[in-house]
């Protein structure tokens, strides 16, 4: 039975990151997520071999980061929606010279300052790159407090597992309410060794370098060939989701983050009409959750995606369905948040 | 038969592929010789930038890593924190340290950062063909001023050494060139000194190495350096501009 604690979203994925082994923390105040920077800040500053830094930006604070993965430690930034616009090309830079690291997205309503509430508009931002260039980030979408902290361990794991940067997808909502969240022992993975690559001064052996570029074309090739079976590996091995109420629906809503758990109360609010709906959570957004789209597409042939933006993951459901089955949106933009009852009446138009 | 010089062990045995007459040679040699004299090669980790030295990382025999442009410091700064027993040192152009990565070198000098950064301060922008930099001179043609450098639209070059010598976190400035022996002799001392100073825990070190460019200049190796003594060293006045007491 582990330790069970009443927390605030935002100091909950702190929380659990120290309890993962991250020492190093570089960020840049934004709404709604500096509590999470103020959590390190107070941890962090107290601990031996660690470091708190307050960057001059965002774009700093990734790159700091990019340095501290170099020498093979765990280490993590923060910052929401226009902040993490600006770590765009640190992050290309991360993935393409293959060190794992955490990222951490509290999302807001957009585009450009746009709001200071939830949004989900980072979608596209997060899943299809971001940055220039062929990568991805492995990208983990929690929906509770509880998953805040799990999920922000598993990134950590995950990032060291494929030496690849990976992302926390959450929202201002998330990050703001309070949940009783229990830590619980972590079963110990096998984890690669990072002795090879690197950077801690070449005493011993060979010099190591971390050279994101090549000037021939056939070599930069083959980084992108390697790179792009991490991500085959992840797409294998690495999907999560979670279904609710999935057999006898006539309609499956699809959701992640805050707006799943509207949804499930949707569900019961239907069940109570006589309307029998279920949910796909997708949990990875990389690597997305296709299979268990298109096998219910077989069985339903009615969908509805919900997000907080004007449809991004829409798109992703509707390559997994292909075809077999209708796939309608529903979203709400600028920090707004959409109701149960309106996404019930919605639903409603689609099954008369 | 004495052997009086020789290649440093913390430069690899790979020719350069810079220009004739470029300084970056030269500024490559005296960091490895000074990394030898200190005996810190195996604990040293380059920040190599963008720009034509982005290929440092092939030259030094230390461990290095490549930065986005502009953010060395950075990279710098989150290396320096993970491994403080390392030497960290970063070697970046003006467009580089002076352009687009101004906030990383103000705060990381800011923050007393116990790197070393080499600034090499060649009055244009190399790699990319010959664009002007923030340190151009007024009236100097490059592809972006081709009617001479207009202070009222491109404001006027910026003096790095002394603006960063404000800041209360830095422990040694210099300015130095490379345009002659003496000169030479002068900016191995100063480069010492910065990474003396690094080893001795005492801050942030920066040397700015005023470097000929003949390629983009329009100019010969030896017509190059004499432009650059001629009107680079009065407008980048050579000298320390910061010095903590304790480093000799």
């Amino acid at each position: 039975m582990g330790e069970k604690l009443l927390m605030k979203g935002n100091e909950a994925i702190g929380e659990a990151a120290i309890r993962a082994g991250c020492r190093y923390y570089f960020g840049y105040p934004i709404t709604p997520q500096s509590e999470l920077m103020a959590y390190m800040a107070k941890k962090l500053l107290k601990m031996k071999d660690s470091a708190f830094v307050q960057a001059e930006s965002e774009i700093a604070a990734i790159n700091m980061v990019y340095g501290a993965a170099a020498t093979g430690v765990r280490s993590m930034t923060s910052s929401s929606s226009p902040g993490i616009s600006l770590k765009q090309e640190g992050i290309s830079y991360i993935a393409c010279a293959e060190l794992p690291c955490v990222i951490v997205n509290m999302q807001r309503g957009g585009p450009g300052l746009g709001s200071i509430q939830p949004g989900q508009a980072d979608y596209f931002q997060a899943t299809k790159g971001g940055g220039h260039g062929d990568y991805h980030l492995i990208v983990l979408a929690p929906s509770s407090v509880q998953e805040l902290v799990d999920l922000t361990m598993d990134a950590f794991d995950l990032a060291d597992k494929y030496t690849n940067p990976a992302m926390i997808l959450g929202d201002g909502l998330i990050g703001q309410m309070m949940e009783s969240v229990e830590f619980k022992e972590r079963k110990k993975i096998d984890l690669p060794d990072k002795e090879g690559w690197i950077l801690t001064g070449c005493k011993g052996r060979e010099k190591n370098y971390i050279v994101p570029f090549n000037l021939d074309p056939y070599e930069m090739e083959k980084v992108n060939l390697k790179i792009q079976e991490k991500y085959n590996e992840l797409k294998e091995k690495e999907v999560r989701y979670e279904t609710v109420n999935l057999d006898n629906a006539d309609l499956i809503i699809v959701a992640y983050g805050t707006v799943a758990r509207i949804a499930k109360t949707v569900i019961q609010n239907a069940k109570s009409e006589g309307i029998n709906i279920g949910l796909i959570r997708p949990i990875t957004l990389f690597p997305f959750p296709e299979k268990i789209i298109a096998e219910t597409s077989e069985k339903v042939n009615k969908f509805l995606v919900v997000e907080m933006s004007m449809g991004q993951m829409v798109e992703d459901v509707k390559l997994a369905v292909n075809g077999k089955a209708e796939v309608n949106f529903y979203g709400r933009v600028g920090g707004v948040i959409p109701t149960q009852s309106e996404i019930l009446t919605e639903i409603k138009k689609y099954l008369k | 038969m004495k052997k009086v010089f020789g290649s440093p062990k913390s430069l690899t045995k790979v020719p350069f592929t810079y220009c004739p007459g470029c300084h970056h040679g030269i500024a490559h040699r005296l960091i490895a010789e000074v990394l030898d004299e200190f005996g810190v090669r195996e604990k040293t980790i380059g920040v190599c930038p963008v720009g034509c030295s982005v290929f440092a990382y092939v030259f030094f025999n230390c461990d290095m890593i490549c930065a986005a442009h502009g953010r060395a410091p950075a990279v710098a700064t989150g290396m320096k924190r993970s491994k403080p027993d390392s030497i960290i040192f970063t070697y970046q152009g003006d467009g580089d340290l002076a352009s687009i990565g101004t906030a990383e070198i103000v705060h990381t000098a800011n923050r007393g950062e116990n790197i070393t950064v080499i600034f090499i301060n060649n009055a244009i922008y190399g790699m990319t063909g010959g664009q002007m930099a923030p340190t151009t001179l007024v009236g100097q043609v490059t592809q972006t001023s081709p009617y001479g450098r207009d202070p009222k639209t491109m404001g006027y070059p910026i003096r790095v050494a002394e603006m960063l010598s404000t800041l209360k976190g830095v422990a040694y400035i210099s300015r130095v060139a490379l345009s002659k022996p003496a000169y030479i002799l002068k900016a191995k001392k100063a480069i010492r000194k910065a990474f003396q100073s690094q080893i001795e825990g005492k801050g942030f070190s920066l040397v700015e190495i005023l470097s000929t460019c003949p390629t983009n200049w329009g100019l010969s190796p030896i017509e190059a350096n004499k432009w650059l003594e001629e009107n680079m060293i009065p407008y980048y006045p050579l000298g320390e501009f910061k010095t903590p007491e304790e480093v000799s």
